[in-house]
């Protein structure tokens, strides 16, 4: 776990690098994520994350249950945001087994995805802001954030860890109710999002504290498998929603938000304008709500076909969030990998962070959005 | 999506009167079909793929719209970095391992899966490994690749080659053993005797309901300065 040997240098002035723990217990660091930093005074001259303190085995844990008993261990891993673990999950298994979604079903997992990004955003923009010092957004975005939770409790019976999704649909139907409050949080929340902007987005302080910080160009990024947000940021249009629609994503229209700057900054106001694009595409989820089944005709017991494996991969808050799984003939997967967005995110921290300020670090953490559930699996 | 299977028309019944067969039922209301796998050796890819690295490129095959391909495991950099550069495939999706321990000779393999984001196109690359065996990295080709490699060889034993950094990343240093393939127990190993086999006696280390299973190591026998040592004094010797 140790970072390649390098002694510290005698900098100017004959003063020492240091080399400073960051965490794994600090309130920035959004989790168990431990840098170590060596530090020419306030600047930063490298970093070298150690990850692995949340890990607990899950893509073991995987393999040890049939394929619809999985669905609450997804839930676990990025915790912020389950709906669309959930997602990419049965979305996998259904691409192995064959099985076809009922349209119904599009169009409940497409309104609890974009109900999860929402959620995963406000979450985002709280901890991101109340980092940098902006302690005020916290409980703007957590009050929009309870109502998110309500309807997912209301759907599923949970706010944080929903396993609101099977292989082959939905596990239950829209209560009776939830479409009219679901409409109601949803044609209020642009004017919650302007309240958001009209705190941060031309506030001096918060543009001093994140234009131009933890800039990363489309080549880095591209070249560390980043996605998502992060990557849109930094000016490549690349949303699987729309570049490999799913769901009920091609029978809505949304814009993709890009920005091309590639710092802090940028990477603040695509996330805003996610969260606009989600509340329209979820208008439009609830205008065309078919009716019909929920759930796909199944066997009773779901086998994977033998020497199967498929890849399906969704756009999750964080990025492309996707699973491979290989199938043995038995219900259990013989191997399911997570490609969590987070870790390959988090990689590129270093090349962010280098001579930038340790305060500067913060503000570069937030805007990575990782949760370590995801990272350590 | 939706595939509603067209209504087949028995031929040339029309006339005689017979009722027209019921409408198919839509996909979701009949047991799912198993995609199936084709042969995808005349794809242009793997066509022009085969014209530079000729023998590396194993079979590849097509299933459910996904293309698969097997890399022969000494030549996986050099077609990464021509997938990359001619063909690309400029963002590294994820590399992963997997533990088939029936299959002798080539138990491990370890997958690439590769994105091309101005066509929208996937690829997945399979190099089957066997035990021991090291693979080239693919740092020098997708700097991602890192601690997707470190995970792999965490979590599988498997090495590669060249790679900056080759250590575990998410268990902890020190620790013995490789927790992914399929012959480490799922519950965990004695983490105490793996570790430090001189503290604990094997298979009683720190593990939940076991007691701690902690010897002390013994005291060294005190130095007896009058007398001549008859022997040379043993250290301690490990619990």
């Amino acid at each position: 776990m140790e970072p390649p040997q390098t002694s510290p240098r005698q900098t100017l002035l004959g003063l020492e690098e240091m080399e400073l723990n960051f965490g794994p217990q600090h309130p920035s660091t959004h989790g168990v994520l431990r840098l170590k930093l060596r530090v020419d005074g306030e600047r930063i001259v490298d970093c070298y994350p150690i990850i692995g303190y949340l890990h607990r085995g899950t893509e073991k844990l995987f393999e040890l249950h049939p394929f619809f008993q999985n669905v609450p261990h997804t839930d676990r891993m990025d915790y912020v945001a389950a709906a669309t673990n959930n997602l990419a999950y049965v979305g996998a298994v259904e691409k192995l087994c064959g099985l076809v979604v009922p349209p119904r079903a599009r169009y409940i997992r497409t309104l609890l995805s974009e109900l999860q990004r929402i959620s995963s955003h406000l979450l985002w923009l709280a901890t991101h802001a109340i980092d940098i010092g902006a302690m005020t957004p916290f409980f703007y975005t957590f009050r929009e954030r309870e109502l998110i939770l309500d309807l997912f409790e209301q759907y599923c019976g949970a706010r944080l860890t929903l396993n609101c999704m099977r292989p082959g649909g939905q596990p239950y139907d829209l209560p009776a109710g939830w479409v009219e409050l679901c409409r109601e949080f949803v044609e209020d929340f642009p004017s919650k999002v302007d309240e958001y902007e009209g705190l941060l987005t031309e506030n001096r302080i918060w543009k001093k504290r994140t234009v131009g910080v933890g800039v990363l160009s489309a080549e880095t990024a591209l070249e560390y498998g980043v996605t998502g947000p992060m990557l849109r940021g930094s000016g490549v249009a690349w949303d699987l929603r729309k570049a490999e629609p799913y769901d009920a994503y091609p029978e809505v229209e949304f814009d993709i938000a890009v920005r091309h700057n590639g710092d802090t900054y940028d990477r603040y106001l695509v996330r805003m304008d996610e969260m606009r694009q989600a509340a329209r595409i979820i208008t439009q989820c609830l205008d065309q709500l078919p009716e019909g089944p929920i759930m796909a005709k199944r066997p009773r017991v779901l086998k994977a076909p033998k020497a199967s494996e498929a890849y399906y991969a969704i756009e999750g808050p964080k990025g492309e969030i996707g699973f491979y799984i290989v199938g043995d003939g038995t219900p259990n997967p013989h191997r399911c990998r997570v490609r969590p967005p987070s870790f390959m995110n988090l990689q590129v921290l270093p090349e962010m962070v280098r001579g930038d300020l340790v305060s500067d670090l913060v503000a570069v953490i937030g805007t990575t959005d990782i949760v370590l559930g995801e990272v350590d699996r | 999506m939706s595939d509603e299977k067209p209504p087949e028309q028995p031929a040339g019944n029309g006339e005689e009167g017979t009722p027209p067969p019921p409408p198919a039922k839509p996909a979701w209301e009949e047991l799912p079909v198993d995609p199936k796998v084709e042969d995808a050796a005349s794809d242009p890819l793997i066509a022009s793929l085969r014209a530079v690295h000729g023998e590396a490129i194993g079979p590849a095959t097509r299933r459910a719209g996904e293309l698969a391909v097997e890399i022969a495991r000494a030549a996986i950099r050099e077609v990464c970095a021509s997938l990359k550069s001619e063909h690309g495939y400029s963002l590294l999706v994820d590399i992963c391992g997997v533990h088939y321990p029936q299959r002798e000779g080539a138990e491990l393999e370890v997958i690439y899966q590769l994105l091309n984001i101005e066509q929208s196109r996937r690829v997945r690359l399979r190099v089957k490994v066997a035990e021991g065996e090291e693979v080239p990295s693919a740092v020098p080709v997708w700097r991602g690749a890192d601690w997707c490699e470190r995970e792999t060889w965490d979590m599988y034993g498997i090495r590669f080659t060249d790679h900056p950094d080759m250590t575990r990343i998410l268990m902890w240093e020190g620790f013995n053993g490789h927790p992914l393939r399929k012959d480490f127990p799922v519950e965990g190993i004695d983490t105490g005797s793996a570790i430090y086999p001189e503290l604990y006696e094997d298979q009683a280390g720190p593990v939940a309901g076991t007691g701690t299973g902690w010897k002390a190591p013994k005291p060294e026998p005190p130095v007896d300065e009058s007398a001549e040592p008859a022997a040379p004094e043993e250290g301690p010797e490990g619990a």
